[in-house]
């Protein structure tokens, strides 16, 4: 059970004109601007669910799921995850999420992934009968055998973040927050991690917190999704529904999916 | 417990990896013990009477210093460490149940472990070879030589706090590289890295030797070269047992601080 209530986040963010004037102006008096990523994010995720969490660039879909795996302090509001706090009791609430930055990396960079993996389970304190499964599974799922042996800066994209997803799970998390897991992914390996983020929400009745710029993902994987736009959260529930308001219509078609929430974020004014 | 173990491993290993930069240090470090020492030598023939200790005892230091660089260089420091800070990939090592304070008070210490296996046998087994006075003595005795071993480990300790404390100023700056110039010059210097430090006029001396810096490597190598007799040893092995508490205190609630406001930048 997620819940945010209130949840509240500025950043300051520092800002000089172009120009030399500028740079040596700010070196004696630095002009900040205060940025809400977030005001008043509220939201009930139930256990097992599968929700999606879109928005444009900069809408606050990051912030919000870096203070749910406990890496952010929010500045106010209340956020608690299967009874607990996540920047206060940072330890034991991560033991039970397992999180992908699609744009950074959990594995070394230079020993081969199984080498990773292994550190994870030491970390995670993870069984080695329940590891030899569990590394069974997500082997033969995400096809690893091939590259288990290799080190993580010889994979190509595809193949780390196939890692990536895996080694998120080594620990059987409750809760899994995938931020961005297709990004730069070709075709093929978008569809595959797709089917298995799929496959592990259906049999082990992971929460599943997803955000992407691709609406393919969200069409193919959620039921529910959640839009925030300049820090707020704008709609709640099944993509279909969020185009039923939307005066400009765009013909759909099969590339139409990417216009039609363009037209609605345009519409939203965010 | 076992955690800490592990990234122990995967750090020493990564760390043996690179045989060609040993041998490459180790060249270095015997071309800089043999200027060292010769440079030692002219001002000890112009008045030995003006030499804080035996010429030997001098010798000693300069090997083992050279023998043990790894292990207590002020200026390395975990770039993946400074740049899981700089370019946020912290992001992840924050979802660990582990504490960072540990894991990065682990890594470092397995890297200085690590470039020192590879390095100082070597240079141990050449020294201990050289003719007197230029060579590495044998320890003062029995005794002193398990408190040398045990106030090099003590040394490591107090150094790796004390870098620990540069790695969480780096939360605070965009880039770390004009504090660590500053700590690196003012560590390397008031260590004893440079000049030993009983060749510092006496009241600069008396300051130095309570400094945490004097518990890096000077403490444990003028304890085997016996220039710290082993009734004053325990007393600076106390002192350095002093320092690893508090930087390790200070480093472990500033990181608290920190970790409250860190923000991770970049979507």
């Amino acid at each position: 059970m997620i819940e945010l209530k209130n949840v509240c986040k500025s950043f300051r963010v520092s800002k000089r004109g172009a120009g030399f004037g500028n740079a040596v102006k700010a070196l004696f008096r630095r002009e900040y601007e205060t940025v809400e990523a977030l005001r008043d994010v509220s939201f009930t995720i139930g256990d097992g669910e599968i929700v999606g969490y879109i928005g444009p660039n900069g809408a606050g879909k990051s912030s919000t799921i870096k203070i749910m795996s406990g890496i952010l302090t929010p500045d106010g509001g209340e956020c608690v995850i299967n009874g607990r706090v996540p920047w206060r009791d940072r330890v034991a609430h991560v033991r039970e999420i397992g999180v992908v930055f699609g744009q950074r990396s959990q594995l070394w960079w230079d020993v081969p992934v199984i080498d990773s993996f292994e550190l994870i389970r030491d970390i995670y304190k993870v069984g080695a009968s329940e590891y030899g499964k569990t590394l069974d599974e997500l082997t033969e799922r995400l096809s690893l055998s091939e590259i288990l042996k290799t080190p993580t800066r010889q994979l190509s994209l595809g193949q780390r973040m196939r890692c990536e997803i895996a080694a998120s799970l080594i620990h059987g998390p409750k809760i899994l927050f995938l931020d961005e897991p297709t990004i730069g992914l070709d075709a093929v390996s978008k569809l595959a991690v797709r089917d298995f983020i799929r496959d592990i929400h259906r049999e082990h009745g992971t929460t599943v917190i997803l955000t992407t710029h691709d609406m393919r993902d969200i069409e193919a994987l959620t039921e529910r999704v959640i839009l925030i736009g300049k820090g707020r959260i704008l709609m709640d529930g099944p993509l279909d529904t969020f185009f039923e308001n939307i005066s400009v219509r765009v013909d759909g078609g099969d590339g139409g999916l990417d216009e039609m929430v363009a037209a609605l974020y345009e519409e939203l004014e965010i | 417990m076992k955690k800490y173990l592990s990234f122990f491993r995967i750090r020493f290993i990564a760390g043996l990896q690179y045989r060609a930069a040993a041998w490459a240090g180790v060249a270095t470090q015997f071309a800089w013990g043999f200027l060292s020492i010769f440079m030692f030598r002219a001002f000890y023939e112009t008045d030995p009477g003006a030499f804080p200790m035996e010429f030997s005892q001098l010798s000693g230091y300069i090997w083992l210093q050279q023998a043990f660089l790894g292990m207590f260089m002020a200026w390395f420091f975990d770039n993946g460490i400074l740049e899981s800070i700089e370019s946020g990939s912290i992001a992840y090592e924050l979802c660990r149940p582990t504490s960072i304070y540990a894991m990065w008070f682990v890594k470092n210490a397995a890297v200085r472990l690590s470039r020192t296996v590879l390095r100082c046998v070597p240079i141990l087994v050449v020294a201990a070879f050289l003719p007197p006075p230029y060579g590495i003595p044998l320890p003062a005795g029995v005794v002193p030589f398990f408190l040398f071993l045990l106030s090099m480990i003590l040394g490591m300790c107090v150094l790796t706090a004390f870098s620990m404390l540069i790695y969480v100023s780096a939360f605070y700056t965009v880039s770390s590289i004009g504090i660590r110039t500053l700590a690196v010059s003012a560590a390397e210097f008031f260590s004893g890295a440079i000049i030993p430090i009983p060749f510092f006029p006496d009241g600069m001396r008396t300051v130095l030797n309570l400094l945490p810096f004097a518990s890096v490597q000077s403490t444990p190598f003028l304890i085997y070269v016996g220039h710290i007799p082993t009734a004053e040893a325990f007393a600076a092995i106390a002192l350095q047992a002093f320092w690893i508490v508090a930087l390790t205190s200070v480093g472990v609630l500033w990181m608290r601080r920190s970790l409250r406001r860190v923000v991770v930048q970049g979507g």
